[in-house]
């Protein structure tokens, strides 16, 4: 018992106890308050998005922090995930009555097509680097998002029809799944937050592991040095194609379940604007660090709400939190004081 | 690390313990009035912001004027932001909810409001919303959201009566249509506009499409318009981006007629923009703020007093919508004894049955399905202002 304590709180290993059990602390700590006190409806409506946040920011914390590659359009990804999910789910009603597998299932499908849509997008991207794939992958996120903008998708008793751009469609008695610049209207909200934070645990694992076996240490070493990685046989283009598509996987699977928390959804939901988010929590949370992604997702998503008694300030207030936090927590003056001040107290102690 | 976490916790409690307990209906006080919380949401922050604090200081007034008259009905009114995005919308609903919210003026924009339509419909809550077009928000394919109404029209029906009005005032005319294809409301009105079109015999002989990201240069549109020999421009967007199209068209000395729909509204008000480029434009609207009656001129001039500009359409309705709901409370006689179920009920029954006369038209009265039923508008910019175009 001892030995795995030990082997839990080794300096190897804290980082990765520390993540699980800050979310399953986290998680046991709310669902206790669920069921002894009535929580507001404020507090309940925000647990299934959070987790979403904090699933797409791990991973794109993979290619940004552990690659060492820009990705500007990780809400992309997350679109593929989400309206894969949703036609899933929406085809599945019959078939699969129960809402647990169903939004299992639709997961599932969410991430497959998500992570075939980053094998096919890496072919190109993975052979730039730097400033470039920044644009690719920019670019990948507004074609995602004009193309689901255009896509009229719906089925009644004699399949499914399918337009674009015009909607053509001439349903009998059936249902539309995507309508164009309207997305998706009346999905079934399958979402809950266990299977959040059952996401989130699996994000952490897959995560963990890869950044811990041999494929993850390829990875970081083709980031730190590529030439000196190159030179000692590590297949680059390899390790980066990893990293993006489990990446990509991971997102899918963030947009799927968010999708399938909300009764509508829009294709414009995923702008540039929520691939900047996530690069937002990620560089919050310091590049690399997981467990930093997972508390500056947390906190820069529930701000914005705390912050509804101040009405009109409120964006104007987030804002400078934003400014204030990052200059802080890069600001190398900050560092020192803080060092010193902790060495005194240090020091302080050693005499007593 | 461990800091942090017990700062994440310590953020979750407060979280909890602020928004516990909601309060209850309130009943009627010792002096026999009583009080309703109405609620509603709309963007006060980003883009969309004009349309939110419209309906927000439209509602304030007509609340003011409530309070501070001998009516027994007062309301207690609180609106949140929503950023016009469906996810926001959701987390303002649930802070309303919170807050216990009884009536409800829904949410200012399409996008947003189709999000929290099936809340209200499940929590059994009466919303009317002034500005949300989009059929979304009252109905859905597989079903009709009981208490939730809508004071403006809806997009197919702005799109059937653009349509009809240019069959019978601008037969003959070749028509272009320029909207915006990722927007709900701007792709809504253009699909029913382009099929009673069709019916109606109005000829379009071209249409192009922009979205958000294209959404600043509309040469490439407006070239191919004036090559097609249109001359008639039907524009279904909102006004900022309208206001580039008629700069542009200036610019390039292309000068046929500008018809917009209700999203058009407000291009007068537009900081920086020269509204001697506006002059002839027509739009579909069921308010002008110009107009004789002694309701819209009240209105007008206390709206400019308190917030320095002229109300649009979208305050107009925001208004309408608060004394619909207070003629509605005051028809069932409410004494506030009522639960909100209880209080649902009794708004549909009024809604579906009542006849309303207000800011945005006579005689309005609401279907099943929500949609209102009033006289659409149609006015001409003449030397700044709007004038009556029939």
């Amino acid at each position: 018992m001892k030995k795995i304590l030990d082997n839990l709180l080794h300096q190897k290993n804290r980082s990765r106890t520390i993540s699980y059990a800050m979310i399953i602390g986290t998680y046991l700590i709310i669902e206790i308050l669920m069921h002894s006190i009535r929580m507001s409806r404020l507090f309940t409506s925000m647990l299934v998005p959070c987790c979403c946040y904090i699933v797409l920011a791990l991973s794109l914390n993979l290619v940004v922090g552990f690659s060492g590659e820009l990705s500007l359009g990780h809400a992309g990804f997350m679109a593929v995930g989400a309206f894969t999910a949703i036609i899933v789910s929406g085809l599945c009603v019959q078939m699969i009555p129960d809402p647990i597998i169903r939004l299992f299932i639709s997961i599932i499908a969410g991430s497959i097509v998500s992570g075939i849509a980053g094998l096919l997008v890496s072919v190109p991207v993975l052979k730039l680097s730097g400033d470039y794939l920044a644009i690719v992958t920019l670019a990948f996120g507004q074609i995602i998002k004009s193309l689901i903008t255009n896509i009229y998708l719906g089925f009644d008793r004699n399949g499914m029809q399918f337009s674009f751009v015009n909607n053509e469609l001439n349903l009998e008695q059936g249902r539309m799944l995507l309508s164009g610049p309207m997305g998706a209207t009346d999905t079934a909200k399958i979402s809950n937050f266990s299977s959040g934070v059952l996401l989130i645990l699996a994000t952490l694992f897959i995560i963990y592991s890869l950044i811990d076996s041999k494929y993850g240490r390829a990875i970081m070493a083709a980031r730190d040095d590529r030439i000196a990685a190159e030179s000692i046989g590590i297949d680059i283009l390899r390790s980066k194609t990893l990293a993006f598509v489990t990446s990509a996987i991971l997102a899918g699977a963030a947009g799927a379940l968010y999708a399938l928390n909300y009764s509508t959804l829009q294709p414009a939901k995923f702008d540039f604007n929520t691939s900047i988010l996530a690069l937002v929590y990620v560089v919050f949370g310091g590049l690399g660090n997981i467990n930093g992604t997972i508390i500056a997702a947390t906190a820069l998503y529930v701000l914005p709400e705390l912050l509804r008694s101040l009405q009109d300030y409120r964006m104007l207030i987030y804002a400078i939190v934003l400014i204030i936090v990052m200059q802080l927590g890069s600001s190398a003056r900050l560092k020192r004081s803080l060092e010193q001040i902790r060495n005194r107290f240090a020091r302080k102690g050693d005499v007593r | 690390m461990k800091k942090l976490f017990v700062v994440l916790l310590s953020v979750l409690c407060v979280l909890t313990l602020a928004g516990c307990g909601k309060s209850g209906n309130g009943g009627a006080d010792s002096d026999g009035t009583v009080t309703v919380k109405l609620g509603g949401s709309g963007p006060l922050s980003g883009d969309a912001k004009v349309y939110g604090e419209a309906v927000r200081n439209a509602a304030q007034i007509a609340v003011d004027e409530i309070n501070a008259s001998d009516s027994k009905i007062k309301f207690d009114f609180r609106m949140e932001d929503d950023e016009a995005s469906g996810e926001k919308a959701d987390t303002a609903y649930s802070t309303l909810y919170d807050w216990g919210m009884q009536v409800s003026l829904f949410t200012v924009t399409s996008g947003a409001g189709a999000a929290v339509a099936a809340s209200y419909d499940k929590d059994k809550i009466f919303a009317i919303t002034p500005s949300g077009s989009s059929t979304a928000l009252v109905y859905t394919d597989s079903q009709n959201f009981k208490g939730n109404f809508q004071m403006c029209f809806t997009d197919p029906n702005q799109g059937v009566a653009a349509a009809d009005y240019l069959a019978s005032y601008f037969g003959g005319y070749k028509v272009a249509i320029i909207y915006k294809s990722d927007d709900v409301y701007s792709a809504g009105v253009y699909e029913k506009f382009a099929a009673e079109a069709e019916a109606k015999g109005v000829s379009v002989v071209y249409v192009g499409a922009f979205t958000d990201d294209t959404g600043t240069d509309f040469s490439t549109q407006l070239t191919a318009a004036k090559d097609n020999n249109a001359n008639l421009v039907f524009l279904p967007i909102y006004y900022q981006p309208a206001s580039l199209i008629l700069k542009q068209a200036f610019d390039m000395a292309y000068t046929p007629i500008f018809f917009g729909v209700d999203g058009m509204d407000g291009i007068l008000t537009l900081e920086g923009f020269d509204t001697s480029l506006a002059e002839g434009l027509y739009l579909l609207t069921p308010f002008a703020s110009d107009a004789d009656d002694a309701l819209t001129k009240t209105f007008v001039s206390t709206y400019e007093s308190k917030f320095g500009d002229t109300p649009n359409q979208f305050a107009a309705d925001a208004y309408d919508c608060v004394y619909a709901i207070k003629q509605a409370l005051e028809n069932m006689g409410y004494d506030g004894t009522m639960s909100t179920e209880e209080l649902y009920d009794a708004m549909i029954a009024q809604f579906t049955s009542m006849t309303f006369n207000g800011l945005t038209g006579n005689d309005m009265t609401w279907a099943e399905n929500g949609e209102v039923s009033k006289a659409p508008k149609a006015v001409i910019i003449i030397d700044g202002v709007y004038v009556s175009a029939e």
